[in-house]
């Protein structure tokens, strides 16, 4: 018993293996990987000991040589700024793998906005793929983050929906909109939401009123 | 260019402010007693402050207290205010709720919310940004009830914890002795299990505590409440399990009963596994529903029923008298939506 509660999580010092912007202000981080994790699980990452971990859910496979998470610079940030000037084989520190926005082989739908595809885009790689679907919503042609590994594996259950640029194979349109055009969602199924908090909050409320039940909808926002 | 805000500034920052304008440092414990004990609204006003003090203070800053500008009475006597914050457009509530010998002010700590939690109207409205201490105290200091106020809960709009160090700046004024001088244990901070956040907070500040647990199973805690994902409710229990609350602080935990979902007696068996070992008291809340959700309130003969359930096995556990209902006082049903600028969408 204490009165006193470590405010320090456990980090451990990792090397990035390469830190890479593959879209305006969107970086993929590979760090060497020395733990072992759960598609859908997350970690903390800070440059420095004494500033506390932010949080990114883990983008790579549970089988792959890295670590990788996919992240976006916010001017305003702390960490970002300074995370996206990391060189490879520099040192960052992160905490050890954590959640529970976990899937298994059971018919899902993914859905995701922006950064929100990383949790799906780990169990993509870990080999879940039959009776998956998966719908990502972003402004632009190049927010489609991964949509070379997807398009050819997943082929017509791979839905782009681009709210402020028409491109081919792309749902013009918000990812809200094509959700509410669809009339019958499947009984059989969970679905899985990542992203912005007004988007869970938005689509979760249509897929209620569309009849879904709440029980079958598992959420992750961002925070 | 807007000036600098002097309310929800501590001891030590004001007395970073002071020196930086050449001031006697014993200037700030004078402006932090006009600002936190004291009837003022104008910088003017700090009348044991020279003249030249004040000039230059207001040449610099403005002390930051903001009115009302709407407020609702219920058939209770429970007060709904809206205030304006430091950013544009952007406006919270404040619940007013007196009692027969006490009177409990909810304030809020953030413009709309983040977590996303299944049965709550402010996580609809999502999240507009973070409130700074100084619109956290404005809500105590320009209540007009302030002075009648003996509690204050941070239940209102917003994850405390998701604002930690804005809300455990706001903490020190409410309690410190050069402020506002409330006794911690009059002061009670909920969170939905932000286990950083619940690091701090326990460590830096002897304020109550209360967790939003509505489900002792896992499982069905996801669907409610996302965070789950991220802190699970076990993980919550073990930290509260090995800090060392004393005496006097209390934890509590705060229970939405909903028809059919959390209202068992299995839930109140897995109560008493998950929270054995803690020293603690249930509050069981009665759910008003909001719009388009799928959950409903239980019945009052279940609400009774488990509460002396869980009493029973020695939980204490009571009831909390709904508040306000006629104007959506209750925490989570704290909605400004049509007031709120919708941040543009990613999606």
């Amino acid at each position: 018993m204490s009165t006193d509660i470590k405010t320090k999580q456990k980090l451990t010092e990792s090397i990035v293996v390469s830190n890479r912007e593959i879209a305006p202000g969107v970086f993929v981080l590979k760090i060497k990987r020395n733990l072992d994790f759960k598609s859908g699980q997350y970690i903390g990452i800070t440059t420095d000991m004494d500033v506390a971990p932010r949080l990114y859910t883990i983008a790579s496979g549970t089988d792959d040589h890295t670590i990788q998470v996919l992240y976006n610079v916010k001017d305003d940030g702390w960490l970002t700024p300074r995370l996206s000037e990391h060189k490879d084989g520099s040192t960052i520190f992160m905490t050890p793998p954590e959640g529970d926005f976990i899937d298994d082989e059971s018919p899902s739908w993914w859905i995701a906005s922006g950064t929100g595809i990383a949790p799906f885009a780990s169990m993509f790689r870990s080999g879940l793929i039959a009776d998956k679907k998966l719908i990502h919503g972003g402004r632009f042609t190049h927010s489609f983050f991964f949509e070379k590994e997807f398009r050819p594996v997943l082929k017509g259950n791979y839905i782009r929906c681009c709210s402020q640029e028409e491109g081919e194979g792309l749902y013009n349109g918000r990812l809200t909109r094509y959700l509410q055009d669809i009339e019958i969602f499947p009984e059989d199924c969970r679905y899985f939401l990542c992203g912005s908090p007004e988007m869970v909050v938005e689509v979760r409320d249509l897929l209620i009123d569309k009849g879904v039940p709440f029980n079958k909808i598992v959420a992750e926002i961002y925070f | 260019m807007a000036k600098e805000i002097l309310l929800g500034k501590t001891l030590e920052e004001l007395t970073q402010v002071v020196l930086d304008l050449k001031l006697p440092k014993f200037t700030a414990k004078q402006i932090a007693d006009w600002l936190y004990k004291k009837d003022i609204t104008s910088i003017d006003e700090m009348l044991n402050l020279s003249l030249k003090a004040r000039t230059i203070l207001k040449d610099n800053f403005d002390i930051g207290l903001t009115a009302t500008i709407k407020e609702q009475c219920s058939v209770d006597g429970t007060k709904k205010y809206l205030y304006p914050t430091n950013m544009p457009n952007q406006f919270i509530e404040t619940a007013y709720i007196p009692d027969d010998d006490r009177a409990t002010l909810c304030v809020s700590s953030q413009v709309g919310c983040k977590m996303g939690c299944l049965f709550c109207m402010t996580g609809k409205q999502g999240f507009q940004g973070q409130l700074k201490a100084g619109d956290i105290i404005n809500q105590v200091r320009s209540l007009p009830e302030w002075h009648q106020l003996t509690n204050i809960v941070y239940m209102g709009m917003g994850e405390p914890l998701d604002n930690v160090p804005e809300v455990m700046k706001s903490l020190e004024i409410l309690t410190a002795d050069y402020a506002m001088a409330m006794s911690p244990r009059r002061i009670t901070v909920s969170t939905i299990g932000i286990i950083p956040g619940m690091k701090t907070f326990l460590n830096e500040s002897e304020c109550h505590l209360a967790v939003s647990l509505h489900t002792p199973f896992d499982d069905e805690r996801k669907k409610l409440m996302p965070v789950q994902n991220v802190y699970p409710v076990k993980d919550v229990l073990k930290m509260i399990r090995e800090f060392d609350f004393g005496r006097q602080r209390r934890v509590s935990f705060e229970y939405i009963m909903f028809k059919g979902i959390n209202d068992t007696p299995a839930h109140v068996k897995e109560l008493c596994k998950i929270l054995d070992g803690i020293k603690c008291r249930m509050n069981l809340i009665r759910f008003h529903p909001i719009p388009n959700s799928p959950l409903l309130g239980s019945d009052e003969e279940t609400i009774e029923e488990f509460k002396d359930l869980l009493n029973k096995k020695g939980i204490t556990t009571t009831i909390r008298r709904s508040r306000g209902l006629d104007i959506f006082a209750a925490c989570g049903l704290l909605s400004t939506k049509e007031l709120v600028k919708q941040q543009s969408k990613d999606y």
